[in-house]
């Protein structure tokens, strides 16, 4: 049964990955990566990381990849790219040989950690939970998300909210960098003439001179 | 019953294998796309290799730990999507259509 459920999570992994790599319209690389993030949440519960499999689904699949959409749409950049033109003739099978041997290298080092490595394997984690003093180990239902927040706003309480402050800045910087500037006395004379010349709504989508 | 005792459980290591083979296609398809948005859904492949191989070693080693990092990974991959996507929405308003060649210095 385990067999069954990494065999197939493994089939919707490879298949999402590969059709992110060599499908021709960014919605479909899109869809793809959905997949890939559905198998690999597939494999988190298989490892008993029940909490992460549900943020695997709803920050990934449920906000990046809906994001990565709504830019898709919202830019109308869903145009083919013809991945049978390659402007640098090497580069196809330079990247071939280097993604081999990246896998290569890994797996070599995977399975030599494994035969040297002092690492105890088939533990899991849901077997017990440390209780406050007295209370005896016990295996509940949510033994993971319990862990979890023990050790996430117990020892690592420093770094989360270390991230906040860097959601706070991502957001912020996103906001000042994309936003439309207004008044036009804080622009330079060369953008504000620019902009005179075409419509306002349609200015941000006019091409301009490349250099 | 005696056929399921005769099938192997997938081990730690098989999971390490599949975040490798993950790692590789992300990475080749980061050398090979010229689509910024293909791209950076590359470079989320390569982020959900790691994390696949964090679990595994999280539940091979006993410690939460591994679980708490990937956790992190995620705020920070969250954080990387919505900057990446803002610089493809900067540039792409200004000049439609590029691909990563035509970028290949940050002027406007």
């Amino acid at each position: 049964m385990q067999l069954l459920v990494f065999v197939a999570a493994t089939l919707m992994v490879i298949a999402g990955a590969i059709g992110v790599v060599v499908l021709n319209q960014a919605v479909h690389a899109a869809l793809g990566l959905v997949l890939t993030l559905f198998g690999v949440a597939v494999h988190f519960v298989a490892m008993e990381a029940h909490f992460l499999a549900v943020v695997q689904v709803i920050v990934y699949a449920g906000a990046i990849v809906v994001l990565i959409m709504f830019v898709i749409m919202l830019l109308g950049i869903d145009r083919t790219e013809d991945l049978r033109v390659e402007p640098l003739p090497i580069q196809r099978p330079l990247a071939g040989i280097l993604g081999v041997a990246i896998v290569a290298l890994l797996v070599a080092a995977i399975f030599a950690a494994r035969d040297s490595g002092p690492l105890q394997t088939g533990v899991g984690l849901d077997v017990e939970v440390r209780e406050p003093a007295g209370a005896a180990a016990t295996v509940t239902p949510d033994a993971n998300v319990k862990q979890l927040s023990r050790n996430l706003f117990g020892d690592q309480v420093f770094a989360f909210e270390l991230t906040g402050v860097l959601l706070v800045v991502a957001v912020a910087g996103t906001v000042v960098m994309t936003r439309r500037e207004r008044k036009p006395s804080l622009r330079s004379p060369a953008t504000q003439a620019a902009s005179d010349r075409s419509p306002a709504g349609a200015s941000s989508l006019a091409p301009e001179d490349a250099t | 019953m005696s056929f399921a005792l005769t099938v192997p459980a997938p081990t730690e290591t098989w999971y390490l294998v599949l975040g490798a083979v993950l790692f590789g296609i992300g990475s080749v398809g980061v050398l090979v796309r010229r689509n910024p948005l293909v791209l950076l859904m590359c470079v989320e492949l390569m982020l959900n290799a790691v994390t696949l191989s964090f679990v595994a070693l999280s539940r091979s080693v006993g410690s939460i730990d591994g679980q708490t990092a990937v956790f992190f990974i995620l705020v920070v991959a969250a954080a990387e999507a919505v900057v990446g996507l803002g610089i493809i929405v900067a540039i792409l308003r200004r000049r439609p259509g590029v691909t990563a060649d035509d970028l290949t210095e940050l002027r406007g």
